[in-house]
């Protein structure tokens, strides 16, 4: 064992492909579920056809998308065209480098794990800006536009409202951040009034923000269906839209593996006697209950518009996650000493 | 000079390439779009996400409904007025036995006249549905799209119950109809009345109409003013939530929609400015729950005796002369002008659909808008390209 952990060629691609796996198996739940908990929503039945509850749906779509044929129409610049899917993929894939699964187990704990996060999915708008100015296509290029201001606007207040957690556990390493708030669902830094009350606060601009970082309504503008046909992936097709697709799934699910590692603990369970549960178990729970938050929330909000997207985060998130930054200091000064 | 000339021909007045800020880029909406509500096409000329000019063209789905009217005897005209305004089939069913009927000076029985409000007036609120469900869908909002098409559903089954057809009915014909209603049809669609009235106030208000994202998407964005509306004819929901106080049932009445007590519901700018997208939005809203009323008068006074094809004539011949006759259509004025020479076809029929002068009003309401707020202001003029293009 020693021997294999030891050695990161032999490491490194076993830890590459489970993720992929775990990224793969996620967006056919994801997109599963999704389906399902809308249907519920609106009174309807969803995918029913295909085994029982229609659970092999989205492994058929999935074998569809590879199937298809790969259009690259005229006129589009190629090589920025075929690379821009895999950036995307990449750097939402890469994020989940530095996933804690349970106490001293994560593939990759740096101690700069929660600079590295943030850091590694801000390329996701670089891929965006490819995609989208590749495409040749006016409506892409509105798309490819409203992302990366989106995506550049919300890093700040999420950034922000993550450095409140740091400041709290008093290290950047995800393992850290986690073990801190181990001994009950008390201690979880979005649910410890006692501990630091501002990072409740911050916990509530980070969902908003990371909605908006994963483009999920009410922020969904990048692609918005009604205004933009497709936005930036309008011209994608097969393979390639399959991988702008699995990357949209792989970012909500990030999403909300961050958010319950800064805020709910991560891998620690609710109660201490509930400890024999594996930690991954309670961590992709914490996950999927932020997935279907997402799902929920779109299911009931209207988009908004451009100016009302940048007016929330500039004049209201930002704001608000500087005062709870400064306050949390403060308070981590004041109180705990 | 010419090639000028055949431009002018094509497309009409020429829009500016430039703005303020310099040149402004064309971008084309449609017709393959998921908000344009069907084959329309939209030019835009934007500044950014800013728009400076729409020039909408249609014509996708011209069916030469005008043309083939001039080879067809009126009741032979009826399905084709279904295929007009989709939405509203029942309701231009409605205009053209009016229209013919006034002008050979036929009287339908007491009977027939009720069952027509009544099954106008569900069309009214199928149609407002469809509206007012795609109107928040264009901003994003997925739910309530459904929730408005399950309540539409209910409309659509007794309208199959009646006439056997759910979308193009050719039910009301000219001096009567083609169907009686079924025994239980009154509890059917008293049933839905009962249901509906709570599914406005409980559902859809709460989800969708003071959403408070959805007020921000649509108040005071393509405001639109009672002088333009009355200068473009802008007519039905549109005009009114511009605050004009004007509707067709009331203030030229056909039918008899003088009997009954309701009010013609007109936008306050109640969350912007009056005439704003909200308005429109509101006063459908509204216009159902009227429509609502209307129905159970309707239902409760209606004579069930009767024969409802008694006074429809064996041979319908329009006597020589011209007639310009105007119903309320969920979507405004639809005005059929037939001009006859006393022959078995009328000689030419021109249909004065609503959506038309609806939709020509949107590039002077939409300038210096956004793009979202183009799909928003196209959602509530409510058009159907049937209608338009006919």
């Amino acid at each position: 064992m020693d021997f294999l952990m030891g050695n990161i060629w032999l490491w490194g691609p076993i830890t590459a492909v489970v993720i992929a796996a775990v990224i793969t198996v996620n967006a056919l739940v994801s997109v599963y579920l999704e389906r399902k908990v809308s249907a519920w929503m609106q009174n309807r039945l969803g995918p029913m056809e295909n085994g029982p509850q229609g659970i092999f749906q989205t492994l058929i779509d999935a074998v569809k998308l590879i199937l298809k044929e790969d259009i690259i129409a005229r006129g589009i610049d190629r090589p920025l065209f075929k690379m821009a899917p895999y950036i995307v993929f990449g750097a939402s894939f890469a994020v989940f480098a530095v996933t804690p699964l349970a106490e001293g187990v994560s593939p990759a704990d740096l101690d700069v794990g929660v600079f590295y996060v943030l850091a590694i999915s801000s390329f996701v708008a670089v891929g965006i800006m490819m995609a989208g100015w590749s495409s040749n296509n006016k409506w892409s290029l509105y798309g490819a536009l409203r992302g990366v201001a989106q995506a550049v606007s919300y890093e700040v207040p999420l950034s922000l409202a993550v450095l409140t957690v740091v400041m709290a556990a008093g290290s950047m390493s995800l393992q850290t951040v986690c073990v801190e708030q181990g001994g009950g669902f008390w201690n979880w830094n979005g649910l410890a009034l006692h501990k630091n009350p501002f990072l409740v606060g911050s916990f509530l601009i980070y969902f908003i923000a990371s909605l908006a970082e994963v483009n999920r309504t009410p922020f969904d503008l990048p692609e918005a269906e009604s205004e933009l046909v497709g936005g930036y992936h309008t011209e994608y097709s097969g393979m390639r839209f399959a991988l702008f697709f699995l990357a949209e799934y792989a970012n909500m699910l990030a999403a909300g593996i961050l958010a319950s590692v800064l805020f709910l603990g991560g891998w620690q369970p609710l109660l201490p006697a509930l400890d024999f549960v594996p930690g991954p178990l309670w961590l992709f729970g914490k996950a999927y209950f932020f997935v279907v938050l997402q799902i929920w929330i779109r299911m009931t909000l209207p988009r908004l518009r451009v100016d009302q997207l940048m007016y929330v985060c500039w004049k209201v998130l930002v704001p608000g996650a500087l005062a709870m930054l400064v306050l949390g200091g403060l308070w981590q000064l004041m109180i705990k000493g | 000079m010419h090639m000028e000339s055949r431009e002018l021909f094509l497309h009409g007045s020429r829009v500016p390439d430039t703005g303020p800020d310099g040149e402004l880029m064309t971008l084309n909406m449609g017709p393959q779009h998921p908000s344009t509500h069907g084959v329309l096409r939209l030019e835009l000329k934007t500044d950014g996400e800013e728009v400076a000019h729409i020039r909408p063209h249609i014509g996708y789905l011209h069916r030469c409904f005008e043309k083939y009217c001039e080879k067809l005897t009126p009741p032979q005209i009826v399905p084709y007025t279904d295929r007009m305004d989709y939405l509203g089939s029942m309701n231009n069913n409605l205009g053209w036995a009016v229209a013919c009927e006034r002008m050979m000076g036929l009287e339908v029985p007491e009977k027939v006249e009720y069952m027509r409000v009544i099954v106008a007036e569900l069309n009214r609120i199928a149609s407002h549905l469809v509206a007012i469900g795609t109107f928040g869908l264009d901003m994003g909002a997925l739910t309530p799209y459904f929730y408005c098409f399950r309540d539409r559903e209910m409309i659509l089954d007794i309208f199959e119950e009646i006439c056997g057809a759910r979308l193009l009915y050719n039910y009301i014909w000219v001096g009567g109809l083609s169907h009686d209603f079924l025994e239980d049809t009154d509890d059917k669609i008293l049933r839905f009345c009962d249901h509906f009235e709570k599914r406005i106030d409980n559902e859809l208000n709460p989800l969708l109409t003071f959403n408070k994202i959805f007020v921000n998407r649509s108040a005071n964005v393509g405001v639109m003013t009672p002088e333009q509306a009355w200068s473009w004819g802008v007519s039905g929901p549109s005009l009114r939530g511009s605050g004009v106080d004007f509707d067709l049932r009331r203030d030229d009445p056909y039918s008899i929609y003088d009997r009954f007590q309701w009010k013609v519901c007109v936008g306050e700018g109640l969350m912007g400015a009056v005439g704003d997208c909200w308005d429109r939005h509101w006063v459908k809203v509204l216009e159902m729950k009227e429509s609502v009323k209307i129905i159970r008068q309707a239902v409760a006074s209606r004579p069930k005796e009767g024969d409802v094809k008694e006074k429809v004539p064996a041979r319908v011949k329009l006597p020589a002369g011209e007639i310009y006759c105007r119903t309320e259509t969920p979507r405004g004025e639809l005005g059929y002008y037939i001009v006859s020479n006393g022959g078995n076809q009328p000689e030419r029929v021109k249909v004065r659909p609503p959506a038309f002068c609806n939709l020509s009003v949107i590039d002077e309401i939409s300038r210096g808008a956004l793009i979202g707020d183009v799909v928003a202001i196209l959602g509530s003029l409510d058009i159907v390209l049937g209608e338009i293009d006919r």
